[in-house]
């Protein structure tokens, strides 16, 4: 049992112990209240920067499955291709950890990726210290002191994003698909209800002559600060005036929201969690969503034609914007899920649909 | 909606106990903020919903299709709710719609809608609607030959499970793996039943519920899911249960939730329900086992793992709100359509008391024997399981440092008895491997590394051998995996206090977190509480001054239960309103008072010496109560009291003075005050010469006991010595009594309230069964209705010399023997009684509210008598002998009964007869049989039976009872007994039920004829046949029917008796 610390910017000092990658890292530091599914979080790309602070205590119980990947090359357990937070910070580790598809344990695995984790943390007091004065920088020391860091002034979009297309053939409906970050689930909804996806990187051309023809773009969710998109702002842009379908998740709910002329702000803590209720706007609907975001679209400032399509029932925020009339529309919670539920999975069969009303057969050069 | 009717549960029973007291409580709450009119129905008079506070309008009735009908017809109510009250009240409700009263009433049925209700509860109708939407149920065959046998299994797939249909106790049943062996089993199982089940075999599968709320605008939510300990197999009931899950990835947790949330729309419940499944434990397949469309047991340990108020919320939906309209009780500002998140674990553990009964078997299984069960919460898994096995009060200090022994340690791993969890801990320490232990249990491998963390542990600190040796840094570890000071005292071989202390120099104390159903992501004014050593500082301030802690009743056991939760809440409600801050200190989820706007603080946790001192010096309160939880906190007030706490109420010295056997007979000899002959035990020698003196029978006796543990009466001398042995074990630290049994004398109490010494109100009650059986198991009945004046006011003298001897300040009670003139005082006990809530209800003099005003020094001048009232109210003890198979239902020294009801009536038969059939006792219409034992009771109960004769009921007796009758021209027909060969036999008869009810009068004295008056009992509770073994209340029985039919019972609301 090494000792290891987590130091904040305000000061304030963590004692615990180390596992994962023996390693000093700097970092945002945010936390993250869902019970299940640390290799789903742990391998989102929106965490990119971010040392994570799980609330549920115990962590490691069912070890971390195997690196299979399905036809398309995507892992079939992850979200990504890699350990994508900076540490890992939990009260109580699981050493010895047993499920079927276990293959390796959860300190084995962030050591792969040189990924630190510390334990024995109060969390619960380190959330209500992040909750009150907001997310903070911080840092996890092992072996050396390291300087703080704060990862929203780098292009984190720019470092998870992919460097040139890939095409997930399917049916004949036709995706442009933004990746900003993306997590493989969300790509993996498109494929199993046979959509072909066109997967370009986060500031790709999507005017490009060299693309095929497509009936819709998707941006994907990713980290940091939205306004960091700027060309990806710029295409959607494009993309409204020339009245393509489009859909955001996430990052994607900020980007085409600033793209049709609102803004963004960064949130006290963000919501990072996986019970958050979101009410359809005209409906008695609520949906409860998984999310991992530290910045929110303000919806009051969108053109009139623009709406807001979900409002988080319990802090009022934008969780989501639709054009009044035009197949535009963006959801700021993940209805891919993993992890947390799926109750807004029926969101991409209602995208698909609106696309197939649309009848709309976008050229890629129009 | 302007009068609804809500149905309860009535008594605690096993499979039905106090969390239906929580959740109707919370129902009442819900539509009294809406300014509906509330009838209750509920002859539970121990309950929190059966207060003047809670509902409109209470009857004392029992909860069957005739008195709710009399009521529905009397109040006229717009709808009911039946979910709220268990399976009584979901039975009785698709009782009531089928008997068309519903409609005829236009009573509306809010909530599910009956149908769902019925397509939950009928197996047939439940498969096939889950088939429509493509899930998976258990799959089940039925077989009537061999040839179908073999096809049957062949379509489902071995391993399969052979159940044979109409078998009892799951006779003829067993696993096949291949073909051979089906043929075998299945061979064997027609001998004895025409008809074969074959079903899907799924042991070791893990068993996982979820708890899932629906409004009518179909947004539904699960609130919790919990995994069962235990595997399938285990019923949840019996099982530890962990919330949230441990074992399951993202992927098996929401499918899991997908496939609730699907099932719960597609049966289009409103509100809340529970669904169970079993989960592979290698592969994410799944079945459906069942859904209970009601409030439950889960749903009362789910509402307090997560804070969430299911049953409220509940109510809430089923008036018509949608959930996104309401708030999470909580935080107050955030929704309740969410599901919390937990940054703990909760486990709850089984309380089971088997030993309480001669001839049940130990085993656990598919079907509930545990009568209570305890909730911890924790950081860690191991802290948490250590508190739950300390919580159950059984003697275990924790996984590790108990006296468990076990003669054949592989088959307790494979056939589980109550002791699983010590078995495992045995398990390891002899070598057995995690994968071995895991194999042979089915228990999921993580659980098994857990608990092998902790003995690992135990061994890292024995081999610093002394305390002082022990490095900081292992003992604070040890405190974080939920070692007891007591634990680390006892694996170094010192005292608990010497822990205490060094751990208190190294600064290892515990902090105080929150419960907040949010994992801290808004901020939330909550006071729900818990300690833990994994954290580093407390979430709350303990600033407030004028505090008084009251310590709850711990798990529900036989002898302690609702009624101390009752008396517990009300001390709450009287402190609340004499403006103190009140902390309770509880950790029993079936309870209202571990509701957390009950009080002000509520600490869900153990009731332990360690833990209430580590509370106590945090909080610095004014005092301590300790005399309303029932015994378990009363055993702690000299402890506390010697640390110098400030124990509110009589001295704990008193306290002692009273439980100490030894010291209080001896007090009662100085008082003059009259009792059986004792001697305390200092040698076997001594003991039977004592016994001769006197004579047999005598009692032997421990002291600081509760519900009689280990208490016995002993016929002869063959058996003293064990029953001695017996006794001396369950009561270490304290004194064996000896006293003279005195047969055929009259039991009466007195519960009383006292300040200074000073009686300020006191009721009498008299029992109908004689001294020999339990006072928990006795039918009671105040104000009495059959003893003199003159025994009245010597008990009264008695007790106010007591009570001034001891300077009583608070609640007590006092029992006595009365015989011919003679008043004698078998026991006394310086706290709330059994029937307090009962003798407050019938007076509705609050005896509760009046002692917590006594011991909070505030003058009262009021002096209350209590027995000249216009009627009666008779307390009835409600048995759970049908659920537990082979155990002999006879009542003796030692409690039995798991609850209890109440009725009022204008007459003693009146009130009798309606408290008889809220226990769930059918009023015989023709045929009885009787079997009594000796010619002495024969005699007595002669004109009993010739009165049964005159009512036109057919006879049938045993051997001697029928020749007895013959002899006195009473005609009756020759029953065989059981064990014999021969015809008409008396088991024909109770298998086609043919026999409405059952007397079995026996001595009691071990006898050559024992087996077959057993054999007579057991199987008249095996078929559902109602049965009196008690002479007295026999006499009750007959002279309560001959003059009232059922017709006749008054249907009245407890306000217009008093």
């Amino acid at each position: 049992m090494e000792r290891a610390k987590l130091v904040l910017e305000d000061g304030s000092t963590y004692e615990g112990y180390s596992f994962g990658a023996w390693k000093s890292v700097a970092g945002e530091v945010v936390f993250n209240t869902g019970m299940v599914g640390y290799p789903e979080s742990l391998t989102d790309p929106s965490y990119r920067g971010q040392i994570l602070v799980l609330t549920y205590p115990l962590i490691g119980n069912y070890g971390v499955p195997s690196k299979e990947r399905d036809a398309d090359g995507l892992f079939k357990h992850f979200e990504s291709e890699r350990v994508q937070i900076s540490g890992l910070v939990i009260s109580d580790y699981s050493e010895r950890y047993h499920h079927w598809s276990a293959m390796t344990s959860l300190s084995d695995w962030l050591a792969e990726y040189n990924v630190p984790g510390i334990y024995g943390i109060d969390t619960r007091a380190l959330t209500k210290k992040l909750r009150e004065k907001g997310v903070m920088l911080g840092k996890i020391l092992c072996d050396r002191e390291v300087d703080f860091e704060d990862p929203n002034q780098r292009n984190l979009v720019a470092e998870v994003s992919i460097e040139k297309p890939i095409l997930y053939p399917r049916g004949e409906t036709r995706l442009v698909f933004v990746d900003c970050g993306t997590k493989n689930n969300i790509i993996r909804s498109f494929l199993n209800r046979n959509i072909t996806l066109i997967r370009v990187p986060w500031n790709y051309n999507l005017f490009d002559p060299a693309l095929p023809s497509y009936h819709g773009i998707v941006i994907s969710n990713g980290p940091g600060d939205p306004k960091m998109c700027r060309e990806t702002i710029e295409q959607i842009r494009k993309a409204i005036s020339l009245e393509i379908p489009i859909w955001g998740i996430c990052l994607g709910n900020q980007i085409l929201g600033l793209a049709a002329g609102g803004d963004t702000y960064k949130l006290k803590y963000g919501h990072r969690s996986q019970n958050q209720p979101c009410l359809e706007r005209g409906t008695s609907r609520c949906y409860i969503t998984s999310q991992n975001h530290g910045y929110a679209l303000n919806h009051d400032l969108l053109p009139e034609d623009w709406e807001p399509w979900f409002i988080n029932a319990n802090d009022g925020t934008n969780e989501g914007i639709r054009h009044r009339a035009k197949p535009f529309m963006s959801v700021q919670f993940h209805p891919e899920a993993t992890p947390g539920p799926v109750d807004a999975g029926v969101l991409f069969d209602r995208f698909l649909d609106k696309i197939q009303k649309s009848g709309v057969r976008t050229q890629s050069n129009s | 909606m302007k009068k609804v009717l809500i149905l309860g549960s009535g008594a605690l029973r096993i499979g039905q106990a106090g969390e239906f007291d929580y959740s109707g409580s919370q129902a009442i709450k819900a539509l009294k903020e809406e300014g509906i009119t509330v009838i209750l129905i509920n002859p539970n008079i121990a309950t929190i919903q059966t207060s003047e506070q809670m509902a409109d309008k209470i009857y004392f009735l029992p909860v069957n299709p005739y008195f709710v009908t009399k009521v529905i017809e009397k109040e006229r109510p717009d709808g009911i709710l039946l979910s709220f009250g268990g399976q009584t009240a979901l039975n009785c409700g698709l009782d009531l719609d089928r008997e068309g009263v519903l409609e005829k009433y236009k009573v509306q049925v809010l909530g599910t809608p009956i149908e769902a209700i019925r397509n939950t509860e009928d197996r047939d109708l439940f498969a096939k609607k889950l088939s429509e939407i493509h899930l998976k149920v258990p799959r089940s065959l039925a077989a009537w030959d061999l040839e179908e046998a073999v096809q049957a299994a062949q379509k489902i797939g071995y391993p399969i499970i052979i159940r044979a249909a109409y078998a009892l106790g799951g006779e003829g049943s067993g696993v096949a793996w291949n073909p051979e062996e089906l043929i075998e089993l299945a061979r064997r199982a027609f001998t004895s039943t025409p008809q074969i089940l074959i079903e899907e075999y799924l042991k070791g599968w893990r068993e996982i519920e979820y708890e899932v709320v629906r409004d009518r605008f179909d947004n539904c939510i699960t609130v919790c899911n919990m995994e069962n300990f235990d595997p399938m197999g285990i019923h949840t009931g019996e099982s530890i249960v962990v919330a949230p899950s441990q074992t399951l990835t993202n992927q098996e947790y929401h499918k899991l939730r997908e496939i609730a949330i699907r099932t719960i729309r597609h049966l289009g419940i409103i509100g809340e329900c529970n669904i169970q499944f079993a989960l592979d434990y290698k592969s994410d397949d799944y079945r459906i086992i069942e859904v209970n469309a009601r409030l439950s047991r889960s749903s009362a340990l789910a509402s307090k793992a997560t804070g969430y108020p299911l049953a409220f919320i509940a109510a809430k939906l089923a008036l018509g709100y949608g959930l996104p309209e309401l708030k999470n009780s909580v935080t107050k500002s955030t929704t309740a359509c969410f599901e919390p998140a937990l940054d703990y674990v909760v486990v709850k553990i089984p309380r089971w008391d088997l030993n309480k009964f001669k001839g049940v078997s130990e085993k656990i299984g598919t079907e509930m024997k545990s009568v209570g069960e305890v909730m911890a919460i924790g950081r860690k898994f191991e802290a948490a399981l250590q508190k739950g096995l300390r919580m159950l009060d059984i003697g275990a200090i924790g996984l590790v440092g108990n006296d468990f022994t076990f003669k054949d340690i592989r088959d307790e791993l494979e056939r589980p008895t109550d002791k699983r969890i010590f078995a495992i801990v045995e398990a390891l320490r002899q070598g057995y491997t995690v994968e071995e232990i895991s194999y042979l249990t089915g228990i999921n491998a993580w659980f098994l590394y857990k608990i092998q963390g902790v003995l690992a542990l135990e061994d890292k600190i024995k081999k610093y051998t002394t305390l002082a040796n022990l490095p900081r840094e292992v003992l604070l570890e040890a405190k974080q995996k939920g070692f007891s000071d007591l634990q680390i005292a006892k694996i170094l071989k010192t005292q608990e206090l010497e822990v205490r202390k060094r751990r208190k120099e190294l600064n290892i104390i515990p902090v105080v977190k929150q419960i907040d159903t949010l994992a801290a992501e808004y901020p939330s004014k909550t006071n729900y509480l818990y300690l833990t050593y994994n954290g580093e500082t407390d979430d709350i301030s303990f600033e407030e001054r004028n505090k008084v802690i009251v310590l709850g009743s711990g798990t529900y056991r036989i002898g302690s239960s609702v009624e101390f939760d009752w008396c517990c809440v009300n001390t709450v409600f009287t402190l609340n309103k004499l403006k103190y801050n009140t902390i309770m200190i509880n950790y029993n989820p079936e309870t209202v008072s571990t509701d957390y706007d009950i009080c002000d603080k509520l600490y869900f946790e153990e009731l332990s010496f360690e833990t209430v001192m580590d509370i106590y010096e945090k909080e610095n309160p004014l005092g301590l109560i300790v005399s309303m939880g029932g015994q378990m906190p009363n055993n702690l007030a000299l402890k506390c009291y010697r640390q110098g706490l400030n124990i509110l109420g009589t001295s704990p010295l008193s306290i002692d003075r009273a439980e100490d056997r030894y010291k209080f007979s001896k007090l009662l000899d100085e008082l003059g005050v009259d009792q059986p002959e004792w001697r305390e035990l200092t040698s076997l020698e001594d003991a039977e010469q004592f016994a001769k003196s006197v004579g047999y029978p005598v009692l032997v006796r421990p002291s600081y006991v509760l519900s009689g543990a280990a208490m016995s009466v002993v016929y002869d001398e063959r058996n003293l010595e064990t029953y001695l042995s017996k006794a001396s074990k369950v009561s270490r630290e304290h004194p064996v009594v000896i006293s003279k049994f005195i047969v055929n004398a009259k039991e009466i109490e007195i519960d009383a309230v006292a300040q200074n010494g000073e009686i300020l109100t006191w009721a009498i009650a008299e029992h109908v069964e004689n001294a020999g059986v339990h006072s928990g198991d006795a039918t009671m009945i105040f104000p009495p209705q059959k003893i003199y004046l003159e025994t009245v006011r010597r008990i009264k003298n008695i007790a106010q010399k007591i009570a001034m001897a001891l300077k009583i300040t608070g609640p007590f009670n006092i029992q006595f023997l009365a015989k011919d003139n003679d008043i004698k005082v078998i026991e006394c006990n310086l706290r709330a009684s059994r029937s307090f809530p009962f003798v407050s209800k019938v007076s509705k003099v609050n005896f509760i509210s009046l002692a917590t005003q006594a011991m909070m020094g505030k003058r009262i001048k009021e002096r209350r008598l209590n027995l000249d009232f216009d009627y009666v109210g008779v307390k009835a003890p409600q048995f759970s002998f049908s659920r537990l198979k082979g155990a002999d239902p006879i009542l003796g020294v030692e409690m039995a009964s798991t609850g209890e009801v109440a009725c009022l009536g204008t007459d003693l038969y009146d009130a009798f007869l309606k408290s008889l059939i809220a226990t769930g006792f059918k009023l015989p219409q023709k045929n009885i049989l009787l079997s009594i034992n000796s010619e002495e009771n024969r005699y007595k109960l002669l004109e009993s039976i010739k009165k049964l004769d005159n009512l036109g009921f057919h006879l049938f007796a045993t051997e001697a009872t029928s020749k007895f009758l013959h002899e006195h021209k009473i005609p009756n027909t020759l029953l065989c007994k059981i064990q014999e060969s021969c015809q008409p036999n008396g088991l024909d008869y109770l298998v086609q039920r043919k026999l409405d009810l059952v007397i079995d009068i026996s001595t009691g004295q071990p006898q050559e004829d024992e087996q077959a008056e057993y054999l007579i009992r057991r199987k008249a509770v095996d078929f559902g046949i109602p049965l009196l073994t008690n002479l007295q209340l026999t006499k009750l029985f007959v002279d309560s029917i001959s003059r009232k039919k059922l017709e006749d019972l008054e249907v009245k609301a407890w306000d217009e008796y008093v």
